[in-house]
């Protein structure tokens, strides 16, 4: 099975078992490739599909139908023979190496596993990394109380939690209105919701309505948020807003104020769900040297990849939201279209096969893509949720403002890294999750040029924290790494 | 891309570095007209990502007088770029792991003593554990060196720019030197981004990359490109001021102020440097944490966030090459530093400039020559 003799050699490593990861595995393990799909939770899923084996929420309809088709992917998986080992954290993606003795190429993926690191030796990778809510720097973001609706919605998930007390959510995308959705169907409490969608952007989406029209969320999204704003308090046309805590700005969140016209107004809230849309969480590709491009309609940056996820790195490919935003759907098709082109490039499948093979998973993707450039569009988040005022945090693991940044940008730094480098922004254990798309942002607006000028963040191995301990023991033999996976 | 409008400079410097913006600073300082060529931006490379160190402690003999000669300016920096480039000094610990480890830091300071140098000192276990209480009970004392310390690179190479600047130089950034030519007592030198400058002085302080340049003027040099590896932790509760070194193996750790612990020491990774990459050996990054997992049982349980490499020269014999070129007049060369550059940086800035602008120097550069390498 392999050329090295190491029975955990593998031909293909999926990482992530969300949508796309699921499938790719599937489909590849089913044409009989060697397949290792590694992922992080215990159970498989992803975000989307979180705790799908396992929720405790057993009332199908409070998740929703578009939730339990999850459930649906992971027959496929089992049948497959692909070897899932769920609990791995992958934390490096090497460059491929060709200088085994046999010139074969391969892949080196280091992986905890039950407190225990080693190193997994592959040929060809999928990355299914999924995507990371956007940054919604605002001031006050860092309060307790404070959380992202993607959070919010991952505890429903997995253990049945609503917020209690008075709850804000405030945003624009439709995982807030997906989420509000949920909660009603749930019978949990929410006093308002905020929306922070620019009005100007109804008019830069509306021509490309047209196409929305056949999207197949249309009818599912309409009618869930038309719902929501029959059964809740909706706030529209929201430009600015803040979270604050007791006197001084201390301690918990208390309240949450609001422009609205021109006006403020406050509402006491002892939770605020923030959402203003989700990026590619594209840190092991960057890390592995993957390169990307900034989107300018998602307004992200994307890692570079051709119409089968290939990246720019031979053997590396990328299939769902790690590739660009494209939601659950696309990204199960694409992890379809990356698996038969790793099986291709494995000398598995000839290219004819791959390419018929791939003609009914590409229509799939392209339906299930209709209709983004409208959702792009109209929930760009505004400015000035995207580029805060000086005194808002940007880096939370470093507590570095936005006025911080524009002083480095002064002082002669000209990009991300040159930022992280003086001020130690995006240099905490979340890498850039949490402070990246705003920092790029922050110094291309206050340079006067475009993101895609300044550049993000190099980022480094490991992707994930892993501890001294399981460094130090990184297993040398086939048989101690035999001891680290085994389990 | 030209720089028809202003002046021609007195002096082009090859090398956003700090060996570069500190030549580039010390000229300026002179009232000489400098220049500065970067290929990428300053600090991208080994100035802004090593690991800080601001050490005498064990360096090879022939840098001993520089290194001394350093540590004053570093003692000063404040006065010298108006930035305190985030230098403490607590000190640089070799710790001896065993007897005949303690052996060879004693016959090292009785060479220093014999040349006149005092900065080193051999302490026994109990001065050991009071500097350093985390240290693993098997350690039998260490050398130590009292006035080193450690800054931060990107920081202290970003201030010389600045200080630099703020005398008149300036920095052309984005463009490698792709050419470099002499002609009627005049230096030609183009970039890869079409940039065209002309100075009758050249210091050739371009890192990883400064055996092209020499290549140019016929001085090939056996310049080695290395990629040594650093890694971080997530802060814990500040436990040690010294940077702290091993005798018999290598290793870097100290930790900074926000509570996070540096661990380094040389072990290498692979660099490319056309594409200015490096890539990890993990296997080496194991060794490293074992070493730190053997000598500081606090740190077991510590979390790794990040580890990276930065791209560095090394030159066969260990020590850098700095002063004229052996082929060409007004050629300077201030690179091939092996991976212990940056404390020499404030010291060699300044031997190039007295150099460039008196002929000479009063430190001892000849074992640095570049004729070393000459068949």
């Amino acid at each position: 099975m392999s050329a090295q003799g190491s029975k955990f050699d593998f031909d293909i490593a999926v990482v992530g078992s969300g949508p796309a990861g699921l499938a790719a595995a599937a489909l590849a393990a089913s044409k009989g490739a060697s397949v290792v799909l590694l992922d992080e939770q215990t159970e498989p899923g992803g975000q989307i599909y979180r705790a799908v084996t396992e929720t405790p929420v057993r009332d199908r309809k409070v998740l929703g139908p578009d939730y339990w088709h999850g459930a649906e992917l992971l027959g496929p998986l089992r049948d497959s023979g692909a070897v899932h080992w769920p609990g791995s954290t992958v934390w490096s993606v090497a460059r491929p190496r060709e200088d085994g003795p046999d010139g074969e190429r391969r892949i080196q993926i280091g992986l905890s596993r039950n407190g225990a690191a080693a190193m997994l030796t592959v040929r060809h990778v999928i990355l299914a990394t999924g995507a990371l809510e956007r940054p919604f720097p605002i001031p006050g973001w860092t309060l307790p109380g404070v959380l992202g609706a993607g959070a919010a919605q991952v505890l429903l998930k997995t253990s049945g939690l609503v917020p209690s007390g008075a709850t804000v959510m405030a945003g624009s995308g439709p995982l807030l209105w997906l989420l509000a959705w949920q909660y009603l169907q749930a019978g949990a409490r929410i006093d308002a919701i905020l929306d922070t969608t620019p009005k100007q952007n109804w008019r830069a989406a509306l021509p490309l309505l047209p196409g929305f029209l056949r999207s197949p969320y249309l009818g599912k999204g309409m009618k869930l948020m038309l719902e929501v704003r029959r059964k809740l308090t909706v706030i529209g046309n929201v430009t600015a807003l803040r979270a604050e805590g007791g006197l001084a700005g201390e301690g918990v969140l208390k309240s949450v104020v609001y422009t609205r016209n021109g006006t403020e107004h406050r509402l006491p809230a002892d939770t605020l769900l923030l959402h203003q849309g989700v990026v590619p969480n594209l840190n092991l590709a960057n890390a592995t040297g993957c390169a990307q491009r900034w989107d300018e309609q998602q307004r992200c940056w994307r890692p570079t990849t051709d119409e089968w996820g290939a990246t720019s790195v031979e053997g590396v490919s990328l299939a769902g939201d790690g590739a660009g935003i494209g939601g659950a759907r696309a990204a199960e098709e694409a992890g379809r279209l990356a698996a038969l082109d790793a099986l291709h490039r494995l000398g598995r499948i000839g290219r004819e096969q791959r390419d018929q093979s791939a003609a009914p998973f590409r229509a799939a993707l392209d339906r299930a893509l209709t209709g983004r450039a409208f959702l792009d569009t109209l929930y760009t988040p505004a400015e000035a949720f995207r580029v805060p005022a000086d005194d808002t945090i940007v880096c939370r693991c470093e507590e570095i403002t936005a006025g911080a940044v524009r002083e480095a940008v002064r002082l002669g730094c000209s990009g991300p890294n040159q930022a992280k480098s003086f001020l130690r922004c995006g240099m905490g254990p979340c890498q850039g999750r949490l402070c990246g798309p705003t920092v790029t942002e922050v110094i291309a607006a206050e340079r006067g040029v475009s993101p895609a000028e300044v550049g993000y963040y190099r980022l480094r191995p490991p992707v994930k924290p892993i501890t001294l301990a399981e460094l130090a023991a990184l297993p040398k033999t086939d048989a101690d790494i035999d001891a680290v996976f085994k389990h | 891309m030209t720089a028809t409008a202003l002046p021609r400079p007195d002096v082009i410097v090859i090398g956003g570095g700090l060996h570069g913006c500190s030549a580039a600073l010390q000229l300026s300082m002179r009232g000489v007209r400098v220049l500065v060529l970067e290929k990428d931006h300053v600090a991208r490379h080994a100035s802004g990502v090593n690991a800080g160190g601001v050490r005498q402690l064990g360096r090879h003999v022939a840098e001993v007088p520089l290194s001394v000669a350093s540590m004053a300016l570093w003692h000063g920096i404040r006065d010298l770029v108006d930035d305190d480039c985030g230098f403490e000094s607590h000190g640089q610990i070799k710790v001896a792991e065993t007897e005949a480890e303690l052996e060879t830091v004693r016959a090292r300071v009785a060479e220093l003593n014999a040349l006149g140098f005092t900065h080193e000192e051999v302490i026994g276990q109990e001065e050991l554990r009071s500097l350093v209480p985390a240290i693993a009970d098997h350690c039998v004392g260490a050398l130590v060196s009292r006035g080193d310390g450690a800054a931060i690179p990107f920081r202290t190479t970003f201030a010389f720019r600045r200080k630099a600047i703020a005398l008149g130089a300036r920095f052309q950034e984005g463009g490698a030197v792709t050419r470099l030519a002499r002609k009627g007592g005049l230096w030609s030198v183009e970039t890869a981004d079409g940039g065209r400058f002309e100075a009758p002085v050249v210091v050739n302080a371009a890192g990883a990359w400064a055996d092209r340049i020499a290549a140019q003027v016929g001085e090939p040099v056996p310049l080695e490109v290395i990629a040594p590896m650093l890694m971080i932790t997530a802060r814990v509760a500040p436990f040690i001021k010294p940077v702290v070194g091993a005798t018999g193996r290598t290793l870097s750790f100290k930790q900074f102020p926000n509570g996070t612990v540096l661990i380094g020491g040389g072990l290498l990774g692979r660099a490319v440097r056309d594409e200015n990459r490096t890539e990890l050996d993990f296997s080496q990054v194991s060794v490293n944490a074992r070493t730190v997992w053997d000598l500081f049982p606090c740190m077991r349980g510590a979390t790794i966030v990040r580890s990276w490499a930065g791209i560095e020269a090394r030159m066969p014999d260990q020590i850098p090459v700095i002063g004229p070129s052996g082929t060409e007049p007004d050629l300077y060369h201030s690179f091939g530093f092996s991976a212990h550059g940056f404390q020499l940086g404030p010291i060699v800035g300044r031997i190039t400039a007295d150099l460039i602008t008196g002929g000479a120097t009063d430190l001892p550069i000849a074992p640095f020559r570049i004729g070393r390498f000459a068949a």
